[in-house]
Formats: C-alpha cells, sequence, structure tokens
C-alpha cells in the first residue's frame, strides 16, 4: 500500500516507470521466443484435435489477457472513483485499447478454431463467445467515452461507471461454460482439482500466457507515460494561451 | 519441413490464427511507441518555447 501511495505521485510514476520499462519489455521478448519455439516445435499434436491444437498457444494467453486487462481497467477505476486520483484514471485509461486489441484476438484466434472442431466459424447461440464479444463491445464503449467528452475529469467518471457495470459480464464469461450447454469447452486451466491439460501442452501455454502478460505490462507502463505526457502538454499549451 | 508447414492438414486455420496474432501486437507496440514518441516532443518542444519566451520577457 505504501507503494502504490507513493507511487501515486505523476513524477514518481514516471521515474519508477522508466525503470521498470525496459525490464518488462526484454520479459516479453524472452518469454515469447521461448513459448513460441516450444509452441511450435517442441509440442505433439493433440490426440483428438491433431495439429489444430496449436492454435491454443496463441489464443488462451489473449482471452486471458482481454479479462485480466478488464480486472485491472475495473480496478484502477473504481480507485479513480473513490480516491479521485488523476494517476488511477490513466491508468484506466491507457489499459482499455490493449485489452480490446487481445479480446478481438481471442475472438478471431477462436473463430479460426471453431472452424475445424466445431464446423463453424461463430454461433450465436454459443453463451462463451456471445458473452466475449460484448467484452469487446464494453472496451469499445469505454474508448468512446473517453473520446465524447472533452473535460478529462467528467470522462473518468463517466468511463469509470461504465467499466464498473461493464464488470458484470466477467463472471459471465467465466462461467458460461458451466451453466450453459456451450460448443466451448469447460475450463481446463482454472479449475478446482487443478488442470486437465498435459504437461507438455501446460508449459509451453503457460510461458505463452506470462510472455503476453509482460507484453501487456510494457505496453501500458509506456501508454500511462504517454497519456500522462499528454495532460502536460495540453496544461502547457493552455497556460501559453491565458 | 513441408510437413511442419502442412500442420497436419490444419495449415489454413493454424497460420492465420498466429498471422493475426502477429499483425496486431505488432501493430499495438508500433502504435503505442509512435505516439509516445510524438508525446515527448511536443513536451520538450513546449517547454523550450517556454523557457525561450521566460528569457526575452
Amino acid at each position: 500500500m505504501v507503494m502504490i501511495t507513493a507511487l501515486a505521485n505523476p513524477k514518481r510514476f514516471l521515474d519508477f516507470s522508466r525503470t521498470v520499462l525496459p525490464w518488462t519489455c526484454a520479459a516479453a521478448v524472452i518469454l515469447l521466443g521461448v513459448g513460441l519455439y516450444w509452441s511450435l516445435f517442441a509440442t505433439p499434436p493433440d490426440y483428438q484435435q491433431g495439429q489444430s491444437v496449436k492454435i491454443m498457444f496463441v489464443h488462451v494467453p489473449a482471452a486471458w489477457m482481454g479479462i485480466f486487462i478488464y480486472g485491472v481497467m475495473a480496478g484502477a477505476s473504481l480507485v479513480g472513483l473513490v480516491f479521485r486520483h488523476p494517476l488511477a484514471d490513466v491508468a484506466a485509461k491507457s489499459a482499455a485499447p490493449l485489452g480490446a486489441a487481445f479480446t478481438a484476438l481471442a475472438l478471431l484466434t477462436g473463430s479460426l478454431w471453431g472452424r475445424p472442431m466445431w464446423g463453424t466459424y461463430w454461433q450465436w447461440g454459443d453463451a462463451r463467445l456471445v458473452s466475449e464479444l460484448i467484452l469487446l463491445f464494453i472496451y469499445l464503449g469505454y474508448i468512446a467515452l473517453w473520446n465524447a467528452i472533452d473535460d478529462p475529469v467528467r470522462a473518468a467518471r463517466a468511463a469509470a461507471v461504465l467499466a464498473l457495470v461493464g464488470a458484470a459480464d466477467v463472471p459471465v464469461i467465466h462461467f458460461s461454460v458451466d451453466w450453459w450447454n456451450t460448443l466451448h469447452q469447460p475450463a481446463s486451466i482454472l479449475r478446482l482439482g487443478g488442470p486437465t491439460i498435459d504437461k507438455s501442452f501446460l508449459t509451453p501455454l503457460l510461458i505463452m500466457i506470462v510472455g503476453y502478460t509482460f507484453l501487456f505490462l510494457w505496453l501500458w507502463l509506456l501508454r500511462m507515460q504517454t497519456e500522462i505526457l499528454e495532460r502536460r502538454a495540453r496544461s502547457l499549451m493552455m497556460a501559453r494561451g491565458a | 519441413m513441408a510437413g511442419f508447414f502442412a500442420m497436419g492438414g490444419y495449415a489454413v486455420f493454424v497460420w492465420p490464427a498466429y498471422a493475426i496474432t502477429f499483425a496486431v501486437l505488432i501493430a499495438a507496440i508500433i502504435f503505442s511507441v509512435q505516439s509516445h514518441t510524438r508525446a515527448k516532443k511536443t513536451v520538450r518542444e513546449l517547454e523550450e518555447e517556454g523557457s525561450a519566451t521566460e528569457d526575452h520577457g
């Protein structure tokens, strides 16, 4: 908590993020390099799905990031609403486009996996697919709301409310495979009783997931810096105009 | 090697999935880095301008 309070100062945040930034970038490059090699060259075909299982290594991490980033965005939005701290607003705003990108990737790669395995690219009756699409729309609505309101304080408040209301979709996505009979398979990693997926797939998959997470952390910190710089530019311009 | 690219007959699904992933992530990186560089440049210019006017005034 002390650390978070200290980082709430934008100046100190900039110093901190400048130190951390190269490390997050390096970690992402190394983990994604190892994970990609392992996934493509060192995993066997699945006994049911054959080589189409290779899609899992880019699909599951993207889907995980879509939800993880939403958690980050909703958490930062709550902090922003309660403590009225601009850095929390900056954190939430900077995460949104990345969350939208990963969610779009989860939908696209899932669709390319669904065609050979389920016989269809898309199924409107499938709760997992539709709740994931709704997540993408919430992200896009959140970004649009920020762009629609000029005053950053008012924009942050409106967007934060949307982020918190939209958070209701996250448990629906997670439990959709249990609540409804979906084409999508039930959870095989985050489940009671441990993962059901074979170790030869699980290890490279986890490396890819951690690699994606570091890629997000790198771009998130970079985008937060950008947002702080843009706000500084705006206030400098206003000071000059006055 | 040809067997690897064939992906057991699933090449038309596996490779587009990897290509889309690669394209979107590279685009996200380029966009984020570019806007960061631009914002840094704008702030530097504004700050230099500001100190220049102060000197003359």
